[in-house]
């Protein structure tokens, strides 16, 4: 019937309106909602979210160790040629087996997306995304970063 | 007791006795008119930082925070920016319009302002038909814009002028006979007669549901006359740029900016007058203890304070609602609005002729 579809409209019109009006009236009149980071004042005490992609970092341990075993697979799921790594063969003292190792692991954070295919491939867990956002230099060569630090190995029974 | 009437009256009879009558009036004149600009200074400088903290508040933003305590400078900085930039003119434009538009906007902001009562006994013009002359000058603003829109060069310009006045033209309607409902149960058009008849109660609470239902279809219209979201289609940024004021820049997009919150101030200012009583304080029927409490308040404060509120209101819709397409916008018009307000001022009739008004 006409009619009451008609007077049916209204009142779900106004109480559609009224349920929108309800929900900013509360975010008004209740400040601690509000979800504005003010930036350079509270970089101390910033927390960013635990998955927050910023920039890809190799972890090492106390004993200058990484996980890495140079299997490149990071290096061929980079869809923009981030990542480029350097291997070299190093000769087992004791049994004199030679074993592939990772000699340079260069990343070029200028060319990253931040899409963590990287860290997905890497069968060893070697690298991850680091929650770092602060990224501007005057150089750009300083953002072609080299991750394995110096005199680092990969840890032992990491295969 | 301080007030604006016995401060007007004093400067009356100082000027009676300084010059001549005649004099006297010529300069009353000329402290209305620097009144009424400096009024509009002060309320857009205020009613632009109000936007801002309330659009940042209701979107769960901080809002302006930098400039001066609180960001409360904010406007003023921006008015400060907007001096000094360049009023470009673009070379396809009609010159002539399109730099005498934005002054006809401001003009017809100004001209509304006269029978408005700020306090009691406190109004530029008190006349005998306020209520159209209200109506009939507040549909003048459409000129402005369409004289901008037109003499722009420009499609989106030109779009948005369109829709604005097809806007504008149909909310009248529904805002008009909102306004013929207080009108009605008053008996008179005499601004200074409405406030006098709400002595005893305001006419939302006096008038019943009708009252009320008109309320809020005035409301709804004038945010519509205004061009305020939801109803901005004759800026609608995402869809013509800005609209009818794509291609003013500097100080005369200032005077565009500026009568857009002059005309929402005085909207909710009328929306007060008629719904709320102006300047006239709470009072409820007999109670005269109460009603002397109320009256112990100043009545420029009553006024000021329910336009703000009003003007909050109208401040809430622009951030809460999404924007209608232009066939919805006139369906709402002719299909809902104008048939309710039909009826609605119908029901009106029938409570003041039986006298079913407290």
């Amino acid at each position: 019937m006409f009619i009451k579809d008609y007077i049916k409209d209204i009142a779900s019109a106004l109480k559609s309106l009224a349920t929108g009006m309800k929900m900013t009236g509360y975010y008004f009149t209740h400040h601690k909602e509000i979800i504005t980071e003010q930036y350079p004042d509270n970089r101390d005490t910033l927390v960013l979210a635990e998955r927050f992609k910023g920039e890809v970092v190799m972890p090492h341990d106390d004993n200058n160790e990484h996980a890495c075993t140079g299997c490149t697979s990071c290096e061929l799921a980079c869809p923009n040629g981030s990542i480029k790594i350097i291997t070299k063969f190093d000769v087992d003292a004791e049994t004199g087996k030679r074993k592939k190792a990772i000699d340079t692991w260069i990343y070029h954070l200028d060319l990253c997306t931040m899409c963590g295919l990287c860290v997905e491939a890497c069968p060893t867990n070697a690298i991850k995304m680091a929650p770092t956002f602060e990224h501007s230099v005057f150089d750009r060569n300083k953002l072609v970063k080299k991750l394995n630090e110096d005199g680092s190995k990969v840890r032992a029974g990491v295969e | 007791m301080w007030s604006f009437s016995e401060i007007a009256k004093n400067i009356d009879l100082w000027l009676n006795g300084l010059v001549g009558s005649t004099w006297a009036l010529v300069l009353e004149m000329v402290i209305a008119g620097v009144a009424v600009i400096g009024l509009f200074a002060a309320l857009g400088l205020v009613l632009v930082i109000m936007e801002r903290k309330v659009a940042a508040w209701i979107q769960i933003r901080l809002g302006p925070n930098r400039v001066g305590p609180k960001g409360m400078f904010q406007s003023m900085a921006d008015t400060v920016k907007l001096l000094v930039k360049e009023g470009m003119t673009p070379d396809g434009a009609d010159r002539l319009l399109f730099n005498v538009a934005p002054f006809i906007a401001m003009i017809v902001a100004m001209l509304l302002m006269a029978p408005i009562a700020f306090a009691k006994d406190f109004q530029l013009w008190d006349m005998n038909i306020g209520v159209l002359y209200i109506t009939a000058v507040s549909s003048l603003s459409v000129i402005g814009i369409l004289m901008a829109g037109w003499a722009s060069n420009n499609k989106y310009s030109l779009l948005g002028a369109m829709r604005s006045g097809a806007q504008i033209v149909s909310y009248e309607l529904s805002g008009g006979l909102a306004i013929l409902a207080v009108v009605v149960l008053t008996g008179s058009i005499s601004l200074t007669d409405i406030i006098k008849a709400q002595e005893n109660g305001w006419w939302i609470f006096k008038g019943h549901i009708p009252v009320i239902v008109a309320f809020i279809i005035y409301i709804i219209a004038v945010t519509a006359e205004t061009n305020r979201a939801p109803f901005d289609l004759a800026e609608a940024e995402s869809e013509l740029t800005a609209g009818f004021h794509t291609e003013y820049s500097g100080m005369k997009f200032a005077l565009f900016f500026l009568a857009e919150y002059i005309n929402v101030f005085i909207v909710c200012a009328i929306g007060a007058t008629l719904f709320f009583g102006g300047w006239m304080p709470l009072h409820i029927g007999n109670w005269h203890a109460f009603n002397h409490i109320m009256d112990y308040i100043p009545s420029s404060v009553w006024f000021f304070g329910k336009t703000f509120f009003l003007i909050f209101l109208i401040m809430w819709f622009r951030w809460t609602f999404p924007r209608l397409r232009i066939d919805q916008l006139l369906n709402l018009e002719w299909k809902y609005l104008l048939p309710i307000s039909m009826i609605n001022l119908l029901l009106v009739t029938l409570i003041a002729i039986l006298g079913w008004h407290f």
